[in-house]
């Protein structure tokens, strides 16, 4: 832009992660034009890389909302106070067929990503669909199991094992069901505005939501329900 | 229709609370009334309360943090004055009950509404100038963090004219906090109030890291953040991986009463105990939330008014870095008492005792920067020299605490009072105040007056030993905290040299509050037109004061640690001839309507009144979608009109000269 | 907080990713591992074949789970992901302190006051 200061335009910046990791190549530049003392980074090329170390840190804290969630579910799992125990509630092949469920849409989710990666809209509202599908088959799927559950008085309210378990299984159906709005959302945006820059840097922030709930799931299935049943 | 609300939630026969509700009310129909009188309404609107810059959101949560010390200080004041008089046949003025709502009020006020917006509002007015960013990463988010701060703060509020607070003290420790002990909506105003404030503060966390993290200008490498950046990193960091944890501790009390779960009943196999647990895995690392950022503090005060460079600014840094990490490995201490084995005691007396090595690190270092240096006693350096001696006895006493022997001695007892306030007014509240002396010029563009700041210091220091110091005493007598009444004629002159000092303290207050108008009133005369009134060595000090909107005209390089001090060194000239146009965040008023529907939503839930809530919740959906579809979100500040904002700013520097 | 369209288009159609984002095969290979890490642990668990079957539950989901973050979250070795592997690193150290220090404290503590209600015993 102006002569005599250092103008970084070039697309490479935007994947670099921060003004000051490449301050050394700044400075290096520097040395050979002298003595500046400004430098006009344009910021509108760092957002991207800012929304994905940003929500990744808010992944990391959801991260420790549900380990506090598991914490209370491996101290207070004993606790059945005289009712149903795990082994006597869990029907570990439906809660297969929910994990597969969810670890499908994780694919599909994956197959959505790469689509948009190749510029392809109607490629990436078409895997995004299926992924909601399956998220949503999920949902449904947990929801009919605890309504079963509570249909034969094992509800939040009978022991802690139970309140336990409904608020930890629960909070992890809570957020997927979020992830789903956050889902229709994004494919109401793209279908409106195409694949923008904004959308792709959402969409990644989507897709990472997504896995992450897939990731939290598998501490569910093991520590709640295959381990319940073994004991 | 409105469930549990009813007219008879307004507390008209209690005179003190109406006292308060009234003065409440005269504050702010005056304040409104203000406002619509000069027509202030659509200036406030536009250029306040929807901003997304920093500096002003900063200068929002320092109001919201000065307004909350006043009330938190009220319910100090009150239960000081019930403790002198509530001795033998007398029984003071305040009810039990009432009594129990003011600590827990007063607890809750200070750490979340005081503390807190105080700290967040310090890192918001200077972090993004000492690493010569714009703005924040997210700037929008950032006035959405302070809106659910207010929303708490309001709600807490709002319980002393609708309804009434908790009473359970600060933590709320089931079983007492549950439904069957505690029916009333005191827990349920707690519990809300903490979770809205909550995610607030948990979204400046992810906010400040980012920002600290990525937007740091060319050449700043991390070991050359200033340590006031440093500090708040690690105390952003500290943040997202404790309030999480909040989260889920008062989510789980919040099940236990409202639907009827068993997780810290008595009941069908719940355990109370595991609340505590919790609710110290964040609350210890709440305490260094709040003193690491202050640390930083003292870490410019002490070389700025020294003309030194900081001494051990390596040992500093991983000082910083290994309180952050012992307190999360200490969090027992709290309940020593409660039947652990000897075992776990012993480890967490052990980690605890760790801590106090870095913290002497820093001591030390604090110490041999003013060593040989050229001191000068401005208010800032008295605030952090008040600050060495107390946190130091603080300190001391707390690794008295640290001793699970010696704890359960003094455990619960007043001995535990004095140490946290010696540790929290000595670090913490001296150091706000040392902050807001040192960067007022910066964020506000003059200097506070001078006479009236040494006046208050004085009345705070002397002001805290009188009222804390026979706490210490009374704790090895046997009183113990939260009586509202005792018949130990012993203890009784020592409850009375305490108010003394509570006395005191007030008069510091009022100094302050007649330092602000007064400052405010002498704005011109106090000027700071160079930009640099301290003969400042970090980057905020080369900007003018106030800092136009988008801080940096250009951005500077960075070649050392104390950036502007090494510019000055060279003699750098800092005023650019051309300039580029800068991008810019429009303001929004999403972050505004989030948070007024999070504090309905919050109070329907309070009061059962379920409508309103999922109303209140589909606005806060409905918000979130319609901000995502909303693409007019920046624009671009031309170069001409930066020319303008600058060259403006060189002719009031030229004019000083 | 907004990405002008035409500046980041200009990087092509690959966004951020484009150097070498994701392929295909990685999905497929994550998909596969995490399906075999499933299927392990549940048949184990329907068919009780071996005693220890929790250790194996848990070394597979920690299988999982990492399997999970390279292939899914693609976290790598780069340089641009630096701080997102600190954060991963201090989140697991986190979560080993909330959980193994609450499992830690409340057992003693159960232990030591409420000897009588050891609820395992109780049901097991």
């Amino acid at each position: 832009m102006s002569k005599g200061s250092m103008v970084m335009q070039d697309g490479s910046l935007a994947l670099k992660p921060g003004y000051a990791d490449h301050a050394a190549d700044a400075l290096r530049d520097l040395h050979q034009t002298g003595d500046a003392v400004f430098v006009d980074v344009e910021p509108h090329h760092e957002p991207a890389s800012l929304i994905q170390l940003g929500f990744w840190i808010y992944l990391m804290s959801d991260c420790l909302l549900f380990s506090g969630l598991f914490a209370t579910y491996a101290v207070l799992h004993g606790h059945t106070a005289g009712g149903p125990t795990p082994s006597q509630l869990f029907d570990l092949p439906y809660t297969l067929t929910e994990t597969m469920f969810l670890l499908f849409s994780s694919f599909t989710c994956g197959l959505a990503t790469l689509a948009m990666n190749a510029d392809k809209k109607n490629a990436t509202l078409g895997w995004l669909a299926v992924t909601f599908v399956l998220g949503l088959g999920f949902v449904i799927m947990e929801v009919h199991e605890f309504v079963g559950m509570v249909a034969i008085g094992a509800t939040a309210g009978r022991s802690a094992f139970l309140s336990c378990f409904f608020t930890l299984v629960g909070t992890h159906g809570l957020h997927v069901t979020c992830g789903l709005i956050f889902m229709a959302v994004m494919m109401a945006a793209v279908a409106k505005k195409g694949l923008t820059a904004t959308n792709r840097a959402r969409l990644n922030c989507m897709m990472l939501f997504w896995h992450f709930l897939d990731i939290i799931w598998v501490g569910v299935f093991s520590l709640v329900y295959l381990s319940g049943v073994v004991h | 229709m409105f469930g549990k609300l009813t007219l008879s939630a307004i507390p008209y026969t209690n005179p003190i609370i109406m006292f308060g509700v009234g003065l409440l009310a005269l504050v702010i129909l005056s304040t409104l009334g203000a406002i619509t009188y000069f027509r202030k309404w659509k200036y406030l609107w536009t250029e306040w309360l929807t901003s997304v810059d920093h500096k002003k959101i900063g200068i929002m949560y320092l109001i919201l943090a000065g307004l909350m010390l006043l009330r938190g200080f009220a319910d100090a004041i009150m239960m000081r004055t019930q403790q002198a008089l509530s001795y033998g046949s007398n029984m003071g003025y305040l009810p039990p009950g009432h009594f129990d709502q003011i600590f827990t009020a007063h607890g809750t006020i200070m750490i979340f509404f005081m503390a807190m917006p105080f700290i967040i509002g310090l890192m918001n007015c200077i972090v993004p100038l000492q690493i010569g960013a714009r703005d924040v990463a997210f700037p929008l988010m950032n006035n959405l963090s302070l809106w659910l701060t207010a929303a708490g703060a309001m709600l807490v509020n709002v319980s002393l004219a609708i309804g009434n607070f908790s009473r359970t003290g600060w933590l709320a420790y089931p079983p007492l906090s549950e439904l069957h002990y505690s029916p009333g909506v005191g827990v349920d105003y707690y519990i809300w109030a903490l979770q809205v404030a909550g995610v607030g503060t948990t979204l400046s966390g992810v906010n400040f890291i980012t920002t600290i993290l990525k937007m740091r200008a060319p050449g700043m490498k991390m070991m050359r953040m200033p340590v006031f950046t440093w500090t708040s990193l690690i105390a952003n960091v500290l943040i997202v991986a404790a309030f999480p944890i909040l989260t889920v501790t008062l989510g789980l009390l919040a099940m236990d009463r409202y639907v009827g779960t068993h997780f810290f009943t008595n009941a069908l196999g719940g355990d109370p105990m595991m609340y505590v647990n919790l609710i110290w895995i964040w609350g210890h690392p709440e305490v260094y939330i709040l003193i690491l950022p202050l640390f930083g503090v003292y870490g410019e005060i002490v070389p700025t008014f020294s003309g030194k460079r900081l001494f051990g600014y390596t040992s500093m840094v991983y000082a910083t870095v290994a309180i952050g990490l012992l307190s999360l490995l200490v969090w027992l201490h709290h309940f020593f008492t409660m039947g652990n084995s000897p075992g776990v005691n012993a480890f967490f007396g052990i980690s605890t005792m760790f801590i106090a090595i870095p913290t002497g690190v820093k001591v030390f270092n604090w110490m041999l920067t003013m060593y040989r240096g050229r001191i000068r006693l401005e208010t800032p350096m008295l605030w952090t020299i008040a600050f060495l001696i107390t946190f130091t006895i603080g300190g001391m006493s707390g690794m008295l605490l640290a001793e699970p022997p010696a704890d359960f001695v003094l455990h619960n007892s007043l001995f535990l009072i004095a140490h946290f306030h010696n540790v929290i007014i000595g670090g913490v509240v001296f150091g706000v105040f040392a902050g807001l002396s040192y960067w007022a010029p910066k964020i506000l563009g003059f200097k506070l007056n001078d006479t009236l700041g040494r006046a208050a210091f004085w009345c705070w220091v002397v002001g805290f030993y009188v009222a804390f110091m026979p706490l210490y005493v009374l704790g090895f007598m046997g009183a113990t905290r939260r009586m509202d009444h005792y018949n130990v004629p012993a203890w009784h002159p020592l409850f009375v040299v305490a108010w003394v000092g509570a006395v005191i303290i007030f008069a510091g207050i009022i100094l302050q509050v007649a330092q602000v108008v007064v400052s405010i009133r002498q704005r011109e005369q106090n000027r700071d037109l160079t930009g640099d009134p301290w003969n400042g060595r970090t980057l905020e000090w080369a900007l003018p004061s106030p800092a136009p909107a988008y801080n940096f005209a250009r951005t500077p390089v960075v070649r050392d640690r104390d950036a502007f001090w090494e510019m000055k060194q060279r003699g750098v000239e800092l005023k650019s001839s051309t300039f580029v146009p800068i991008h810019m965040p429009r303001n929004k008023a999403t972050g505004f309507i989030i948070g007024g529907f999070s504090f309905l939503l919050a109070f329907g839930m309070i009061w059962h009144i379920w409508w309103l809530a999922a109303i209140c919740l589909a606005g806060v959906l409905g918000t979130l979608i319609r901000h995502a579809f909303d693409d007019d979100r920046d624009y671009y500040l031309g170069a001409d009109e930066v020319r303008r904002t600058e060259d403006l700013h060189g002719r009031v520097q030229a004019r000083s000269v | 907080m907004n990405v002008a369209n035409e500046t980041v288009a200009g990087h092509g159609p690959h966004g951020e990713h484009g150097r070498h984002g994701p392929t295909h095969k990685q999905y497929i290979t994550g998909f596969a591992l995490a399906i075999i890490l499933t299927a392990i642990p549940f048949a184990l668990v329907i068919g009780h074949v071996v005693s220890d079957v929790l250790l194996v539950i848990a070394v597979c989901a920690a299988a999982q789970i990492i399997v999970h973050v390279v292939y899914f979250l693609h976290l790598d070795r780069s340089e641009e992901q630096r701080w997102n592997r600190m954060a991963l690193l201090y989140v697991v150290i986190m979560v080993g302190i909330v959980l193994g220090g609450s499992l830690w404290i409340m057992y003693n503590l159960n232990h030591n006051m409420m000897p009588g209600v050891m609820h395992y015993k109780v049901w097991k």
